[in-house]
C-alpha cells in the first residue's frame, strides 16, 4: 500500500498518480480509479504518453521516474516502483530498464486503453446506491469504496477465487485525495473529528484486500490538512510505503539557492519490509523532484557547485545555513531502518 | 514462566523481535497463540522459514494457533450471513459500537487452554501489534483490559508467557498509544526497547536495543537492570554488539 502525502497544491502528487496509472496501462494491468473530486474518465484522458524506443535516452540527462498515478486502481506492488528510482549518476548509461518513461507534455492515446480493462469509482455517482456490506461505523463513502473494490477483486478473479481463469493479471488501484472533505470525512477540517477511526479502519480493510489479491494501490492524501497528527502516525503504521511530497511553491524555500534547481522535496517516511527481516536501504535520504518540460524526475539533493567568486559573504552564509538545515533534516529523518535512502 | 515481555519500538521497526520470539518458542515446543494483526500469514511464514521454522507445519500439528487479523477482518465485513452462525469473530469489536475486546480474549483463552491430548510445554501468547487495535477503534482502556485479562489467564492460571509489541514515540502526538505503551511498561517483567540511533541513519548499525529487566517489581529493593546493545539486521540473522563496536568500525 503506497501512501502519498500530497503537496499543498496537489500538482505534483497528481503527477505521481497519473504515472502510476500510466504504467499500469503500458504493462497491461487492469486499473481501478477512485476519486471524489474529478471524474475518473477525465483523469484517464490526462495520462502521460509513454516514451518508447530511444527517444527517452536523449531526454534524460539523469534518470527520472515520474510517477503520476491518478486514479488507477492498481494493486500494491508499489515498492518496486520506487526502487526504480535512478541512482543519481550523471551518465545516462546506467539507467535501469525498470518500468517505462513518460512524456508529460503529451497525453496517452486512446488505443492503449483498448487492451486493458478499467473500472472507476466516482463518489458523486455512487452516492445514490445503497451499501450492502456492514458499514461497521465507517464513513459511508469509504464503505462504498471498499465494497466496490472487493466486488471487482472478486468478480475479476484477482483473489484467485476463480480457478478457471488462466491468465493472472494485476489490479492497480489508485485513490485520489482520500480523507479530504469530499469523501465526507472531517479529519481535514477539525481538530477533534467525529470519527477518527474511519480512515484507519478503511486502510486496514484495504490492506487485507490487497494482501489477499494480486493488487497494488496508491493513495494520495492531503496530509497537510489533517489536523490530528495521531492519525498520520497510525496511517504510517498501517501502510507499506509512505512518501511525502513537499513542493516549494509559495514557501520560502522557493528562493533558497540550495533548492533552485528543484521544484520540491521527496520525503520517504517508510519503505516496505515484506517477507524478510530487513528492507532495502540505500545511501542518501535527501531526494528532490523537478518537473522539466517533458519529464518529472526525482533525484538526490545535492548542493549546487559554488563556482562564483563574487558571492558575497551574506549569501555564502545563507548557503551554509541551508546546508546545515539539510544535514539536520537528514539526521532527523534518517532514523531507524524504515527510512529509505536512495 | 508466567512472564510478560513488552517489545517496544521507537522510530524504527521492532518486528524482527516478533519473528525471533515466534521461532524461538516454536522450537522450544511451546504452544503458541499468535495474534498477527499487521501482516499476512505468508509474510510471517516466509521469514520463519529463513529462521528455520515452518509455520504451516506447526499449525498442522496444532502447536500454533494463528489469528490472521487482516483475513478475519475481511471475513467479518464481507462474509456471508450463514457464516455468522459459528463462533463469533474475534475481531467483532470492529463492527460493533461498543469497543469490547472480550471476543478476542475468549479466542485467546480457548486456543491456549490445554486440551487433554496436548503435550506442549507452556502456552505463549504473541501479539503483533497492539497499536493496530487502537487504529481499529478500540479504546485504550479496552486494550489494557484485554491485556490484563490475558495476563490473568495466561501468566497466572496457565503459567505461560506473553510477548506483546507496541509502537511508541517520544514526541508522538498519539496520546492513546503512548498511554497504552507506558502503562504496559509499568507492568512488564522484561522490556525490549528498540530504537533508531539518535545520531541518524547508519547502514551498518540499524539501531540499538535496550533490555530492561524489571527486577524492581520483585520487591527486593533492587534497581532495574538495563543493558544496551546495538544491532544490525541481516537476511537471516540479527547480530548484536556492544555500543560502538560495530564491525564497520573495528
Amino acid at each position: 500500500l503506497v501512501f502519498t502525502e500530497e503537496d499543498i497544491y496537489g500538482l505534483y502528487s497528481n503527477l505521481l498518480f497519473k504515472y502510476f496509472l500510466a504504467e499500469g496501462v503500458v504493462c497491461g494491468h487492469d486499473l481501478f480509479v477512485a476519486s471524489a473530486k474529478e471524474h475518473p474518465d477525465n483523469i484517464l484522458k490526462e495520462l502521460p504518453a509513454p516514451l518508447l524506443g530511444d527517444t527517452y535516452r536523449n531526454e534524460l540527462g539523469e534518470e527520472a521516474t515520474a510517477v503520476k498515478p491518478e486514479d488507477f486502481q492498481d494493486s500494491m506492488k508499489i515498492a518496486w516502483r520506487y526502487q526504480n528510482l535512478p541512482k543519481m549518476e550523471a551518465s545516462p548509461t546506467t539507467s535501469t530498464k525498470f518500468g517505462h518513461y513518460y512524456d508529460v507534455s503529451k497525453t496517452m492515446s486512446p488505443e492503449l486503453f483498448q487492451s486493458i480493462k478499467w473500472h472507476s469509482f466516482y463518489l458523486p455517482e455512487e452516492l445514490s446506491s445503497q451499501p450492502k456490506m456492514k458499514t461497521c461505523n465507517m464513513n459511508s463513502a469509504y464503505a462504498r469504496l471498499l465494497q466496490s473494490i472487493q466486488r471487482i477483486i472478486y468478480q475479476e478473479g484477482f483473489d484467485g477465487s476463480d480457478p478457471q481463469k488462466k491468465q493472472k493479471n494485476i489490479l492497480r488501484i489508485g485513490i485520489q485525495s482520500l480523507g479530504s472533505m469530499l469523501w465526507g470525512d472531517d479529519i481535514c477540517s477539525s481538530d477533534t473529528p467525529e470519527d477518527i477511526h474511519s480512515l484507519t479502519k478503511f486502510l486496514y480493510v484495504l490492506r487485507g484486500l490487497l494482501r489477499k489479491s494480486l493488487s497494488a494501490c496508491i493513495i494520495t492524501v492531503p496530509a497537510h490538512l489533517i489536523q490530528n497528527k495521531a492519525i498520520m502516525e497510525r496511517v504510517t503504521n498501517l501502510s507499506d510505503m509512505v512518501v511525502g511530497l513537499e513542493s516549494f511553491i509559495g514557501s520560502e524555500r522557493e528562493t533558497n539557492p540550495l533548492y533552485k534547481d528543484y521544484h520540491g522535496l521527496v520525503h520517504v517516511h517508510q519503505i516496505p519490509r515484506l517477507n524478510s527481516l530487513i528492507c532495502d536501504v540505500s545511501d542518501t535520504k535527501d531526494l528532490a523532484f523537478r518537473l522539466k518540460r517533458k519529464l518529472f524526475t526525482i533525484e538526490r539533493l545535492h548542493l549546487p557547485p559554488d563556482l562564483s567568486d563574487t558571492v558575497s559573504r551574506a549569501s555564502k552564509q545563507d548557503l551554509a545555513e541551508s546546508a546545515k538545515l539539510l544535514s539536520s533534516g537528514c539526521g532527523a529523518m534518517a532514523i531507524g531502518k524504515k527510512h529509505l535512502d536512495f | 514462566q508466567g512472564k510478560f515481555t513488552l517489545l517496544r519500538d521507537t522510530r524504527t521497526d521492532g518486528s524482527f523481535l516478533v519473528h525471533h520470539f515466534l521461532s524461538f518458542y516454536l522450537r522450544a515446543g511451546c504452544k503458541v497463540c499468535f495474534v498477527a494483526l499487521l501482516q499476512s500469514f505468508s509474510h510471517y511464514n516466509i521469514v520463519a522459514q529463513k529462521l528455520g521454522v515452518s509455520l504451516t507445519a506447526a499449525k498442522e500439528r496444532g502447536q500454533l494457533v494463528f489469528l490472521e487479523g487482516l483475513k478475519s477482518c475481511l471475513d467479518l465485513l464481507f462474509g456471508e450471513e450463514e457464516e455468522q452462525s459459528g463462533q463469533p469473530s474475534p475481531l467483532q469489536f470492529i463492527s460493533e459500537s461498543a469497543s469490547n475486546l472480550k471476543a478476542l480474549f475468549d479466542f485467546v483463552r480457548t486456543s491456549l487452554t490445554p486440551a487433554g491430548s496436548d503435550s506442549w510445554k507452556g502456552p505463549v501468547l504473541l501479539v503483533d501489534d497492539l497499536s493496530v487495535l487502537l487504529s481499529l477503534g478500540a479504546t485504550p482502556v479496552a486494550v489494557l483490559d484485554f491485556i490484563h485479562y490475558c495476563r490473568v489467564a495466561v501468566c497466572s492460571q496457565l503459567k505461560g508467557n506473553i510477548v506483546v509489541l507496541v509502537h511508541s514515540n517520544e514526541d508522538s502526538e498519539d496520546e492513546e498509544n503512548e498511554l497504552v505503551a507506558n502503562s504496559l511498561c509499568h507492568h512488564s517483567d522484561l522490556i525490549l526497547w528498540v530504537e533508531g540511533l539518535a545520531t541518524g541513519f547508519c547502514k551498518d548499525v540499524h539501531g540499538q536495543i535496550k533490555i530492561i529487566k524489571r527486577v524492581s517489581l520483585e520487591l527486593t529493593a533492587e534497581q532495574d537492570v538495563v543493558q544496551i546493545y546495538q544491532y544490525k539486521i541481516q537476511d537471516k540473522n540479527v547480530t548484536f554488539f556492544a555500543r560502538g563496536l560495530s564491525a564497520a568500525v573495528l
